[in-house]
């Protein structure tokens, strides 16, 4: 940086900051929206209006269902259970495969990582018919199937089930992830540890995982948002409205026969939101570890 | 203790890391393994350490063959060019790391860990991260964990070279003192010459995963054995040139275009009737003469300056003798310029015969 602060500079400085903003004005629109619909009976614009178009009309309506549709609690546990779960799943494993992949050499692995990403491209879509015959087949494994509690098992209509489904989808991303955080591990940190009397295993539990902290910490935030909002999987798989996630739910208040409400989505959307934003609040440092691409701080 | 390596080798496919290396080293001695990158000195210390494990060959640590043995049994100390302490932790918690993996009770970790910080000059670091350390506080940190666990073997892969040249002097000099104050059993690795002539009480010497000389630094020095440790043991390195050794009247002579100098009997004997040997002689060896020329010794070349290099305590000229350059130390004060006719001394009794054919000396194999 220029150590004189003239005009030039202070240009230099200012004018990335006004473009910016000029160009999130658009998305900020958006959410202003959202919150201003939720509190009223229509919107002309941006402004609130009531049903016969004055301005006005603030109400709390849309946000009715909170204490008058029950089962929205569920649906939110729902979700919660299947982020949480998709998180731990994405997070073991990933993190197993990566250090395996970062430093074991062993036939195949090379054909393995390519394969992976491959399969990372494949849009999911194409994969839902012939899932749900897998599905339909575990739920005849006896408890494996539907008899576990809090997921329900990891048959079809279960949480568990869509669990293991996105599961599956995100571990290439995820071990792919996880191996970039570990090749930047120096293998003298160790060999050294191996040589102070660490086991293989130890040395990965005590001495690797802690360097990759915010890889982790990056990998479950992302796990868990995606968990949180997706709608396609559980929306294929999960037919019992009680066994649904909050995304599943927005869709079902968009029927195909009745006026929408397009107030009470923004209501819903905003609720579904909620936690994520105060999530992303607390961890938006470890996000950005990940486009930092590794850890910082000591060597 | 003492470390026997036998027809050590180390091969990825069709690479050779090692290849049949012997190094025998005596309990509380310390041997520096020199060479180039690449050239096979990090594979055989990591076979040492249990890391890689040998295609061939055996390792013996005393009379127990160890090649089997994972390194957390073989109870050897290893300090790292890049330190690899472990950042998570602080001084004090890296220096206990090995010593509760190996169950020493809690008073005597926190004895030994303070002894040790306290020789190596870190007690008062013991609550930092390595992340707030210098480069060489971290290295004594490094140092001193591979010590806290009592070792029997001390590794060393070029741990100074992280270091600026200053400390690296410094450390040096400490390392050294301190492995004969404890007397245990060390190899240190390194591509830098002079570390390893100045700490090292034998000195193996490593090219493209083969031994090529293994013996103490004067000898190494004085007595290369082949073309490659001449070469690379010395700074400025020795000068090379193609010659022919003649024998006319009962007397050798060295000659090539612009340079005929008479050897001795006894370093020239075996390069004598060869068509073409590579004589070598260090940039020390060759003296500038003064005064006008004539009726002066035989062993006197004249050339021309081509290069001056200011090195300060001395200036290292390149001089261009026929269509050869060799390189030699000169007083400063002589204010030689490019261009200048000067006239050269060879003692010849230092000089060094190599077959350019096979790259061994025909004076020492």
């Amino acid at each position: 940086m220029d150590d004189r602060m003239g005009v030039g500079s202070r240009w230099r400085a200012v004018l990335p900051l006004l473009v910016m903003a000029v160009l999130t004005v658009p998305i900020l629109m958006g959410y202003v929206w959202i919150i201003i619909s939720t509190f009223s009976q229509r919107t002309y614009g941006l402004v609130p209006v009531d049903s016969a178009g004055r301005v006005g009309g603030l109400t709390l309506e849309n946000w009715a269902f909170l204490w008058e549709d029950p089962n929205i609690w569920k649906v939110t546990l729902n979700s919660f259970t299947l982020a949480v779960g998709l998180t731990i799943g994405v997070v073991l494993v990933s993190a197993l495969a990566g250090y395996a992949l970062s430093r074991i050499s062993f036939p195949g692995r090379k054909a393995f990582l390519g394969t992976t990403l491959i399969l990372h491209a494949f849009p999911s879509v194409t994969l839902l018919i012939s899932i749900y015959f897998v599905l339909r087949w575990i739920t005849r494994v006896p408890i494996l199937g539907r008899g576990i509690p809090v997921i329900g098992g990891f048959g079809y209509d279960t949480v568990g089930g869509v669990i293991l489904v996105m599961l599956a989808l995100q571990l290439p991303l995820g071990v792919w992830l996880m191996k970039g955080f570990f090749d930047n591990i120096s293998w003298d940190m160790e060999r050294a540890a191996l040589i102070d009397g660490c086991t293989r295993l130890r040395v990965w539990w005590q001495i690797i995982m802690p360097q990759i902290k915010p890889g982790i910490a990056a990998l479950a935030i992302f796990s868990f948002i995606s968990g949180w909002n997706e709608f396609l999987i559980p929306y294929t798989y999960i037919t019992d409205q009680e066994k649904s996630t909050i995304a599943a739910y927005l869709r079902s208040l968009m029927s195909d026969t009745a006026p929408v409400n397009y107030s009470q989505i923004a209501a819903v959307g905003l609720f579904q939101l909620i936690p994520v934003m105060i999530f992303f609040i607390f961890t938006q440092e470890y996000l950005l570890s990940i486009f930092a691409g590794g850890s910082k701080g000591g060597t | 203790m003492k470390l026997k390596l036998e027809n050590l080798t180390k091969r990825w496919g069709a690479v050779y890391g090692a290849r049949d290396v012997n190094i025998e080293v005596k309990d509380g001695e310390f041997v520096a393994l020199l060479g180039p990158s690449g050239c096979g000195k990090t594979t055989t210390l990591l076979m040492v350490a249990g890391i890689y494990k040998p295609t061939a060959g055996v390792i013996r640590f005393g009379e127990r063959v160890m090649n089997r043995v994972p390194p957390k049994n073989r109870n050897v100390g290893m300090v790292f060019q890049s330190y690899a302490l472990y950042p998570h932790m602080t001084v004090f918690e890296n220096l206990v790391f090995p010593m509760k993996l190996k169950r020493v009770p809690a008073k005597e970790r926190r004895e030994r860990a303070q002894q040790v910080a306290e020789m190596m000059g870190i007690g008062h670091l013991m609550d930092r991260k390595p992340g707030q350390l210098s480069g060489g506080q971290q290295q004594r940190v490094a140092l001193g964990r591979a010590l806290t666990k009592q070792p029997e073997l001390l590794l060393f892969d070029e741990p100074l070279s992280n270091l600026d040249a200053r400390l690296r002097l410094s450390m040096r000099a400490e390392i050294k003192r301190l492995q004969v104050n404890l007397g245990i059993t060390s190899i240190y690795v390194t591509h830098d010459q002079v570390e390893a002539m100045t700490m090292a009480d034998r000195i193996a010497v490593m090219r493209d995963g083969l031994l090529e000389a293994y013996c103490p630094p004067d000898e190494l020095y004085d007595r290369p054995a082949t073309l490659f440790v001449a070469g690379f043991v010395g700074n400025p390195p020795m000068n090379f040139l193609d010659v022919e050794v003649t024998q006319a009247n009962g007397e050798l002579r060295a000659r090539c275009l612009g340079l005929d100098v008479a050897v001795p009997a006894e370093r020239g004997a075996r390069a004598a009737g060869k068509p073409k040997v590579t004589l070598g002689i260090r940039p020390e060896d060759l003296s500038i003469v003064l005064g006008e020329p004539g009726g002066e010794a035989d062993t006197v070349v004249a050339g021309e300056v081509y290069v001056v290099e200011p090195l300060g305590r001395d200036d290292l000229i390149d001089v261009q003798i026929g269509q050869s350059h060799v390189n030699v130390l000169v007083n400063p004060g002589l204010g030689l310029r490019l261009g200048d006719p000067v006239r050269l001394k060879f003692n010849m009794e230092k000089a060094q015969f190599f077959d350019p054919e096979t790259e061994q000396s025909l004076l020492w194999r």
